[in-house]
């Protein structure tokens, strides 16, 4: 496959950044998408010009590190799936592919396609957890927890942070993300004493974080890799106004 | 007290604010819409002028319409100051359009709702504000709305005659004429002004717009705003979605632009 590329480029988060056109040619259709920027930056680097920086780590799809805006689309054309499971057989021959950075004024450019995404390290650190120690392995079954609600929380538990959510919106909101760490602890028993804390704490620090608000579009919803509902978002909404209004919990300092 | 500032300023605050003050326009368009069908009735606007002089002066609906009028005022303001923070929220956009799949209405929210804050000015200063100017700026030059006088038979319950009463002071009046056997009404003739509007090809097509525009709206509004509200039931939910679809954006919307329409095309 001969494909031509056109590529954010961007020194560094002071500088100013641009599309740069680069051909990729010789590609197998096999190849992930990844692969592809591999070979097109041993290229670069044969031609001693600086090869494309973008984030990676597992790529198998469970880490969440890759974060690439592929054709108008986060993670690319295909449905629940990372940018580094997406296969260049989903492309045809000849085809012009765009590929930007995460756009969001909390995920700053880092350089050229990486973004700095310790905005949602952040929220996590703001309540994500609960803070006792876990201990040994318990028993099986010592917590009895209804099958549909472990399977819910099992679903919400599945979000790997790539902030594909944030990319999608165009509000740059993140509020699925923050709905599936809310959801995710707040629909077991280990998540109940600090439930109504934990979920004023992390909206204040998403706000303080500059995300957009939520306008309810579901754009986040069909973009996330890990098909994260939007119903987490509706849950989410339901813990804050019901901390806020009906059971006056103090934000803890 | 601080508690409650931080609820209403935080992001989902301000969107709890666009949601109750979204499902009581909503409720409002119930009122509205059903009152309005009253234009339908054939009795040369009686149930209707005697129905505006009611929604004009009880106490009461006075009270709830300024809050109404305070409602859009929030509704538009917030919209406003939301959208401020979201394009902040990203300052540089994508080079590429976004193709994500999310429905139309719900990305154009503010481009509706514009179009609808748009056709309320102009909808309130063409019936509310002409209706209300004789009151509050007598001495103004220029035409005054016109009173009609309608003679109800009190046996048959029927409308025996209506007349336009000529240009000077009038007041409301409901009275029975003993001898006649008569009840006598006294109104303000604002269906004429329906009827004087609704003559205009343009001004018909301005409210048919508007009520698209109020559909698509409601497509997305109505749904949203339970969904703000944290409403997460596996069965009512989807109810309050069909409800959303068909009675606010198919419904209510219809009702409204059939009155222009019909009066375009009988009343001229």
């Amino acid at each position: 496959m001969n494909l031509t590329l056109k590529v954010w480029r961007q020194k560094n988060a002071k500088t100013a950044g641009k599309m740069v056109t680069y051909p990729a040619n010789d590609i197998s259709p096999d190849m992930s998408f990844l692969e592809m920027l591999d070979v097109v930056n041993e290229g670069l680097i044969l031609k001693g010009e600086d090869p494309i920086y973008f984030d990676h780590d597992c790529r198998e799809g469970i880490c969440g590190t890759c974060s690439l805006y592929i054709n108008g689309r986060p993670h690319g054309p295909k449905q629940a799936i990372t940018s580094c499971q997406l296969h260049m057989r989903s492309f045809y021959d000849g085809q012009t592919i765009t590929i930007e950075p995460w756009r969001a004024a909390a995920f700053p450019v880092v350089k050229d396609l990486a973004t700095d995404r310790s905005a949602f390290d952040r929220i996590q650190h703001a309540g994500g957890y609960v803070s006792v120690n876990t201990g040994g392995v318990p028993d099986a079954n010592e917590i009895p927890i209804p099958k549909p609600i472990a399977d819910e929380a099992f679903n919400s538990a599945t979000c790997i942070q790539c902030g594909a959510c944030v990319a999608a919106c165009k509000n740059a909101s993140a509020m699925l993300f923050v709905s599936a760490k809310i959801s995710q602890l707040a629909l077991l028993p280990q998540g109940q004493p600090e439930r109504y804390q934990r979920v004023q704490n992390m909206v204040a620090q998403m706000d303080e974080e500059g995300f957009g608000n939520c306008t309810n579009t579901g754009a986040c919803e069909a973009e996330c890799p890990k098909s994260i509902k939007l119903t987490n978002i509706a849950r989410l909404n339901g813990d804050f106004l019901t901390a806020k209004i009906f059971k006056s919990e103090e934000i803890h300092a | 007290m601080s508690g409650s500032t931080q609820t209403l300023s935080s992001s989902i605050g301000k969107k709890l604010i666009m949601s109750l003050t979204g499902l009581f326009l909503c409720l409002f368009l119930i009122v509205h819409l059903s009152g309005n069908f009253q234009l339908f009735k054939d009795d040369s606007g009686l149930a209707f002028n005697d129905y505006s002089h009611f929604m004009t002066h009880f106490p009461p609906i006075k009270v709830v319409s300024y809050l109404l009028y305070l409602t859009i005022i929030v509704h538009s303001i917030y919209a406003l100051i939301l959208t401020i923070n979201n394009r902040r929220a990203r300052p540089v956009n994508y080079v590429i359009q976004p193709k994500s799949p999310s429905i139309w209405s719900s990305r154009n929210m503010g481009i509706l709702g514009s179009v609808l804050l748009l056709f309320i000015v102009i909808h309130m200063g063409n019936f509310w504000f002409s209706y209300h100017k004789d009151e509050w700026f007598k001495n103004h030059e220029g035409p005054k709305m016109p009173f009609k006088e309608y003679r109800t038979d009190l046996k048959t319950g029927k409308l025996v005659s209506a007349k336009q009463l000529p240009q000077g002071e009038y007041e409301y009046a409901k009275y029975v004429d003993v001898n006649a056997q008569q009840e006598i009404t006294i109104a303000k003739d604002l269906q004429a002004q329906v009827i004087f509007s609704f003559s205009s090809p343009l001004y018909v097509f301005f409210y048919v717009i508007a009520m698209a525009a109020l559909s698509f709206h409601m497509l997305h509004g109505f749904q949203s705003s339970w969904q703000t509200m944290g409403m997460n039931h596996r069965k009512y939910k989807p109810i309050v979605n069909q409800i959303g679809i068909w009675l606010f954006a198919v419904i209510i919307p219809i009702g409204f632009a059939v009155m222009p329409i019909v009066y375009y095309f009988t009343k001229r």
